[in-house]
């Protein structure tokens, strides 16, 4: 029997039980539905994070200051001192002083983040300004009451007017806004459009924070960023003579330590999705053996005008493969209405279509379709033509 | 004289029922000539169709052997059988045993795509009358359209032997006399080997030879000389 013979023998079997064969291709759907959607799900986060990591700025290493110590501390000119010593490896050094403040205009007012630093966060950072200009080293050594506003803080305050030389007042002090920022993610509250950039020294009087605790260090290179690191530890080591008073760390190892967890995340969620497709499939062998049962007689009638077993084994192979084949491509449907229309919508995560992982779950689907399926498709084939034919 | 087609030698058939074995067919022993017409006659239980599906390919018996132009078939294996089945043998059940989800012609097709040397389908079906009726459905068809449609399964494969299990059994007469006509027919214009097995005594007058069964043995085998075409049989 021809393979076309077959294939329309399987559709004609599968159309001629519409219901049944919807019921048998949802456990299919499902699992690949579920599957795709997981995984989506999964690495939307992942890049929803990673985004934020790399928007940070490229080469940045991050020193904080944990303990304290006695003596003395590291403060903003011995770093610069020492990235001038390592200027081919070092291409900026900016102080932090964070703190969460808030931010007065008119009647209005937000809770924000107060980010206490100086110009060379700009290239360290990767933030720059759309509008106004960003921190100039005066506003740093004189202390002056400026401001650079994230467009979240903008759109609490100012809604359609211009910010820029008008005043905020931040704590109470009044401050004159000189910049705004470029948007990074839609001026969402609490993302990193929801900040204030204020000269570090203003920073610190505000705050009261006489010792400096954070700093971002830029390398000049991605392959100079170990080297910096290593120069850098042994360098705070000699201040503070404890490792565990401060913290090194760079982007990469963020990055590194992440991808372990949203790996894992991925291959949790893909295995319980996985589950659903092999109980799919489970239903797949199911059906398949009621209809072998129910079909004992045609099976005979085949059989005595001569099918060879596999003429047989392949017809029933093919039903499962193109039951398990649709139901497999309408799950591939779902998976990514459920990443569209409901991950999409929800917008906690960006949208995330993974190909290898749809294409994959695809196959497996096609793939249970041919294991489940050889076991009814065998005992199908196997059958005596007379006591076949016997059956009613 | 006549070319032997099958040799039946000594052929019996024992089924084990529990601790009783039932004796289904005694040493069966004869001969089947190419272009013949053969009428097997017995009641149920007289092991008729038992002999039926030894010929055919479908079953194996206890002792003896069976010879279809020299080659023993009852030393076949499972795929030798089927292959013997496929290519040799064309079968036509009382209950027609059609795919009641394939057309008229999809359920001819089912048996000439798998055979070598099959027919032309378009031809078959106009032979059996036919010629109108190929894409309906079994369900569409009335039990002697069915019949037919079984026949032209059978025939189309080209086979050597046709072996018909009560085929008119489920049809009133009038309709079994066309279905009767029809065998006969193809067993002249085809000159192929037909077998009938019933139970209906009057189909026996118009074989070339009548096998009478009782009991699962063979007890006359008559020769009729003067065969009465299928039109004038009466039941």
């Amino acid at each position: 029997m021809g393979f076309l013979q077959a294939y329309k023998m399987a559709v004609k079997s599968i159309r001629s039980n519409k219901v049944r064969s919807f019921l048998t291709m949802l456990g299919v759907i499902i699992g690949v539905g579920s599957v795709i959607a997981a995984v989506g799900f999964a690495q939307g986060s992942t890049k929803s994070i990673t985004d934020t990591i790399q928007g940070m700025g490229t080469n940045l290493i991050q020193i904080s200051i944990t303990g304290r110590n006695s003596n003395r501390n590291v403060t903003y000119e011995d770093l610069a001192a020492f990235a001038a010593e390592n200027s081919e490896e070092i291409t900026a050094v900016a102080p932090q002083v964070n703190a969460a403040m808030t931010v007065k205009h008119g009647t209005k007012n937000t809770e924000t983040s107060i980010n206490g630093t100086s110009p060379e966060y700009e290239t360290i950072r990767n933030v720059h300004v759309q509008a106004g200009r960003f921190l100039l080293q005066l506003d740093v050594d004189y202390m002056q009451k400026v401001a650079v506003l994230g467009t979240a803080v903008v759109n609490e305050l100012f809604e359609d007017a211009d910010p820029i030389g008008q005043s905020v007042k931040i704590n109470g002090q009044v401050f004159k806004v000189v910049g705004i920022l470029e948007e990074k993610e839609n001026g969402q509250t609490d993302s990193q459009d929801d900040q204030v950039i204020i000269p570090v020294t203003v920073a610190q009087r505000l705050g009261r924070a006489t010792v400096i605790r954070n700093f971002a260090v830029q390398a000049a290179t991605p392959e100079a960023v170990d080297s910096v690191m290593s120069k850098l530890n042994s360098f705070l080591e000699k201040i503070y003579k404890d490792t565990s008073t401060f913290r090194v760390f760079n982007q990469a190892q963020m990055l590194s330590t992440l991808n372990n967890v949203t790996g894992t995340m991925t291959v949790v969620l893909a295995g319980i999705a996985a589950i659903s497709l092999i109980v799919g499939g489970i239903g797949i062998m199911n059906i398949m053996l009621v209809s072998v049962t129910e079909r004992t007689r045609e099976i005979g009638i085949r059989k005595a005008i001569g099918a060879k077993k596999r003429n047989i084994m392949v017809q029933f192979l093919i039903e499962a493969v193109i039951v398990t084949g649709i139901g497999g491509l309408l799950g591939v449907a779902v998976g990514v209405s459920v990443i569209r229309f409901v991950i999409g919508i929800m917008d906690i995560v960006p949208e995330v279509y993974s190909i290898p992982w749809i294409l994959l779950s695809f196959g497996i689907s096609l793939i249970i379709g041919v294991l489940f399926g050889l076991f009814p498709a065998y005992k199908a084939a196997s059958m005596n033509p007379i006591e076949a034919l016997r059956a009613e | 004289m006549q070319q032997v087609l099958m040799k039946v030698e000594n052929v019996s058939k024992s089924y084990q029922m529990g601790e009783v074995s039932v004796n289904a067919l005694q040493n069966a022993d004869f001969e089947l000539y190419e272009g013949e017409f053969v009428v097997i006659l017995g009641p149920s239980g007289s092991g008729k169709s038992t002999l039926l599906n030894i010929m055919g390919g479908m079953d194996l018996p206890t002792e003896g052997r069976i010879l279809v132009k020299d080659e023993e078939i009852t030393g076949y294996n499972d795929r030798k059988l089927t292959a013997y089945r496929r290519e040799k043998v064309g079968f036509v059940f009382q209950f027609y045993n059609l795919m009641a989800n394939l057309t008229a012609r999809e359920n001819v097709e089912l048996a000439t795509e798998i055979c070598k040397g099959a027919l032309n389908i378009d031809d078959v079906m106009a032979e059996v009358g036919l010629g109108d009726r190929k894409d309906y459905f079994p369900s569409q068809m009335s039990g002697g359209e069915q019949q037919r449609v079984a026949i032209a399964r059978a025939v189309a494969k080209n086979p050597l032997l046709l072996l018909c299990d009560e085929p008119t059994g489920a049809l009133d007469f009038q309709t079994g006399i066309l279905i009767l006509e029809l065998l006969h027919k193809i067993n002249k214009t085809f000159n192929k080997t037909v077998v009938i097995i019933t139970h209906n005594m009057a189909i026996g007058d118009m074989g070339d030879r009548v096998i009478k069964m009782r009991s699962g043995k063979i007890v006359e085998i008559k020769v009729n000389q003067n065969p009465i075409p299928p039109e004038r049989i009466e039941w």
